[in-house]
């Protein structure tokens, strides 16, 4: 269960989040609001890569201020932009980064990353320079890039903005169907109607947390004001 | 693009990293040593040889001499005008046969392997307070970074060209470096997620 008790996290003089008391447990979660509201802040303190100014950020126990890098082992976490993710030049010596730096033995990075690239499709291009994937491909090798780590959880922020419709379809089946619990930030209301839970963020607080049914229309008419 | 590795099963390919650097090390020393110009174009002749060897078409080696291409002229037409003809092509194909070697090596060399191979030959210098680790990954993350900063750089010249601004300087380096700062910002927040350990 991921926890927050009364998280508050500032950025200078600029409060981004107010007072954030949450306890998730549920498969999944989807985060909406507008540009600005703190979505991201959010999502980036629950693996710990932002802490809180104040109060307290928990993972299955544990604090992302004493034990930041056990949280970040726990919570995987997917960008935007998966060029800003992609790491290494090559698609294989990417997906290989996590678990070389989990210092796994060798034949057992290598199983792994195997079993992920034939999991997402990537296995025809694991010799492929990055740099020459479609935004598609893309996405797919930074979620392998963290899913071959094995996280407990995943966050993602906002995975499917920058893709087309096809590869947004795409990456959405395949994040529906993995077995971890999510968190996502994102703007796509349609895939979100049959999840488990939704939280409506509005100028760094917490404005409606329920389910899709009542959570988007209450989205949907906090943006027409 | 910067000796980018080329996917292959060549008997160069499958070298391992520290003997390919090691003697990229002792060619570019052994380079200064030779002085005569038959054992110069020898040891281009050899360069180019070991392309073949890896399976690498002949165009690349020219597309990879492309770029120093310009610097090797004007070094030759400086000796030429100052000192004389064979000194000038000494120095030439001295430099062609280390660039050529070089990219060679990243030809056929996965990155990974090389930073390994770095990370594992700096580890000594752990004790004067050297991370090889930080080391091994600045390389990597600055052969990865040249492909998306060109990216950037070629999406905001667009974007200012449109608004009539594509000779001013500061129109093109703030976006630019505004952009580049996100990315770097996003990079360091995914390494640090994918469980880098600089110790």
């Amino acid at each position: 269960m991921i926890e927050l008790t009364h998280v508050h996290r500032r950025y200078g003089a600029v409060e981004v989040l107010r007072d954030i008391d949450l306890r998730i447990a549920e498969r999944r979660v989807a985060v909406i609001g507008a540009n600005g509201s703190g979505k991201s802040t959010f999502a980036r303190l629950l693996n710990g890569l932002v802490l809180p100014s104040e109060g307290l950020v928990t993972v299955d126990g544990i604090d992302t201020r004493r034990q930041a890098a056990a949280v970040r082992r726990r919570v995987g976490f997917v960008f935007q932009n998966p060029d800003h993710q992609i790491v290494f030049p090559v698609v294989e010596e990417d997906v290989a980064f996590g678990p070389k730096n989990q210092k796994l033995p060798k034949d057992e990075v290598a199983r792994r990353v195997d079993a992920i690239l034939e999991r997402t499709g990537l296995a025809r291009l694991r010799d492929r320079p990055t740099h020459l994937l479609s935004g598609g491909e893309k996405q797919m090798l930074a979620l392998a890039g963290v899913l071959v780590m094995e996280p407990a959880r995943l966050v993602l922020d906002e995975p499917l903005t920058l893709l087309d419709l096809r590869n947004r379809r795409r990456v959405a089946a395949f994040l529906d169907a993995l077995a971890q619990p999510l968190v996502m930030v994102t703007h796509d209301l349609d895939m979100i109607a049959g999840w488990d839970r939704v939280l409506v963020f509005d100028e760094g607080r917490v404005a409606m947390d329920a389910v899709p049914a009542e959570a988007v229309p209450f989205y949907r008419e906090l943006m027409s004001r | 693009m910067m000796g980018l590795y080329v996917p292959g099963y060549s008997p160069v390919h499958r070298l391992g990293a520290a003997p390919k650097l090691l003697a990229l090390m002792l060619a570019g020393i052994g380079a200064f040593f030779l002085e005569s110009l038959p054992a110069l174009a020898a040891a281009n002749l050899l360069a180019v040889a070991l392309y073949a060897v890896a399976g690498l078409p002949l165009a690349e080696t020219t597309r990879q001499l492309r770029p120093v291409a310009i610097l090797l002229a004007f070094i030759f037409l400086f000796h030429l005008l100052l000192t004389e003809w064979q000194s000038g092509l000494s120095v030439v194909l001295r430099i062609s046969a280390l660039v050529l070697l070089a990219t060679l090596v990243t030809l056929t060399t996965r990155l990974s392997d090389m930073t390994d191979t770095l990370t594992a030959a700096l580890t000594p210098l752990r004790r004067v307070g050297v991370s090889p680790a930080r080391v091994g990954l600045v390389l990597t993350v600055a052969v990865r970074l040249v492909p998306l900063l060109l990216g950037e750089l070629g999406r905001v010249r667009e974007a200012q060209k449109t608004r009539g601004l594509e000779r001013s300087v500061v129109a093109l380096m703030v976006p630019f470096l505004i952009g580049a700062l996100r990315l770097s910002r996003d990079m360091g927040d995914a390494i640090e997620s994918r469980g880098f350990d600089p110790d």
